[in-house]
């Protein structure tokens, strides 16, 4: 059988091996994007929102952190988490643990920057609006962040795309276990090396579909925010 | 909707009043009263200090020098104040939103939010387009629902900076009668104009101001009829004051 009948057959009988894989991929970046928003969404509103001294160069090196090389966000993790390394004792190298750490660390930058903009831009736009009527500082917060929450979604999506379509930095800290820290990704590099094209196409395939899917959900987010908020 | 018929925030007086930003002067040594009663107008050419003046009147930008009363007071917080500004903003919500919001931060309990939010939308001649997205409404009706959203917060003292600009003869028309019928009711209206014709319909007092300075003031009809400062009649005689 061809490769690639291979692969959708493994898809369509629902291969438990292929499906392990995919669970634990969503899980990890799922996980990832979250704690990632949960960080980058209030640190994206206080650099845009705040005046401080050293705001342009931290703006600066935020913008640059959005281009992280995941190989190296891998090593630094491995580096923290290894047995010699500062925080060895957790025991958390080679778990999916420490690939959501790796991913939230690669994905956070880029919330927060994405978020920075959404809210600055915003902000430009209303402040005359919001001082005029009397508006507090917690309000001011609250109303930037809900008025740009199709935007701000659309930063979140960003960053689980990046966070499920990597493998340089979880590859590192995770391992490629199989059955333990196997990902759609890692699994497609090593299935490739081994040839087995079959599984790689399946993965690669549940991979583009998650992409496509999360691009769709970036326009449908965008096109009710239009629609519904103006 | 409820309006105040009297406010501790008037008399507003600015006495030698300056705000300068960077080198530009602004406002020069400015110095008037605000009087409960009919709408005073400000009138005068572009960058002669009319928005700057009502920020300031707002509480939005502090004098650089002299001093500013609301009551015979030098700090007063904003609550029975109001301003609709020269290019009002949407916020991205519905019509009706928009005015909940404009409750909400004027401290209104939420239990009267849909109450208010029927009458100022029929007051300003919104009804029925509660659910529509702000931004999607035309500039007029962007206009009215800026109106509604400053009554929201049931002031005493309502400014309006160039309400009706860009606006057409009826868009006009319509603001023109909310200002009367808020006026009607007790709220002192400050409002600045280009418009000499607007001047003379909705004045009880006129101020003419020019680069930073009061100019001349007056009853509308002594104004328009008798001026005495060649400036103001070189303005009514829509000679460009420069």
């Amino acid at each position: 059988m061809p490769d690639n009948v291979s692969a959708f057959h493994l898809l369509l009988t629902g291969d438990p091996t292929l499906f392990a894989i995919v669970r634990l991929s969503l899980l990890v970046s799922l996980s990832a994007g979250l704690i990632a928003a949960l960080i980058g969404v209030p640190l994206g509103a206080l650099i845009a929102l705040t005046a401080f001294r050293g705001r342009e160069l931290t703006i600066v090196v935020l913008n640059a952190l959005m281009g992280l090389p995941p190989v190296v966000v891998g090593l630094t993790v491995y580096l923290m988490l290894s047995r010699s390394g500062p925080l060895g004792s957790w025991g958390l190298l080679f778990t999916p643990e420490a690939m959501v750490v790796a991913q939230a660390l690669l994905v956070t930058p880029i919330i927060a920057a994405l978020t920075r903009q959404t809210i600055e831009d915003l902000w430009v736009e209303y402040r005359d609006e919001l001082a005029a009527m009397n508006v507090g500082p917690w309000r001011r917060v609250r109303t930037l962040i809900w008025d740009a929450r199709f935007s701000l979604v659309t930063a979140l999506l960003a960053g689980f795309g990046r966070a499920a379509a990597e493998v340089g930095a979880i590859i590192i800290v995770g391992g490629n276990i199989e059955g333990f820290t196997r990902t759609m990704t890692t699994a497609i590099a090593l299935e490739t090396s081994k040839g087995n094209l079959a599984l790689a196409i399946g993965l690669g395939t549940v991979l583009m579909i998650v992409v496509v899917l999360v691009s769709g959900l970036a326009w449908a987010a965008r096109r009710a925010g239009e629609r519904f908020a103006g | 909707m409820s309006v105040r018929t009297s406010s501790s925030d008037l008399p507003i007086r600015f006495l030698d009043v300056d705000i300068v930003a960077g080198d530009v002067t602004i406002l020069d040594r400015l110095s008037i009263n605000i009087s409960p009663g009919a709408p005073t107008v400000l009138i005068g050419p572009n960058g002669s200090g009319k928005t700057t003046f009502l920020r300031a009147a707002m509480g939005l930008i502090a004098p650089s020098g002299g001093r500013i009363t609301w009551g015979g007071r030098e700090v007063s917080v904003p609550t029975r104040r109001a301003i609709l500004l020269q290019r009002p903003v949407m916020l991205r919500r519905s019509a009706a939103g928009n005015i909940r919001y404009a409750l909400a931060a004027a401290g209104v309990p939420r239990a009267d939010h849909e109450q208010r939010v029927t009458k100022l939308l029929s007051l300003v001649g919104l009804q029925g387009l509660e659910g529509r997205p702000a931004r999607r409404l035309s500039g007029g009706e962007q206009q009215r629902l800026s109106l509604a959203r400053a009554l929201a917060r049931d002031p005493a003292v309502l400014f309006l900076d160039e309400p009706t600009a860009s606006l057409d003869p009826a868009a006009t028309k319509m603001i023109e009668d909310i200002v009367r019928a808020v006026s009607a009711g007790g709220v002192k209206i400050v409002m600045a104009t280009h418009d000499l014709g607007e001047a003379k319909r909705l004045a009880g007092d006129v101020v003419l101001l020019h680069r930073g300075r009061m100019v001349e003031t007056g009853p509308v009809d002594l104004f328009f009829a008798a001026p005495t400062t060649r400036e103001a009649k070189r303005f009514i005689a829509g000679e460009l004051l420069i």
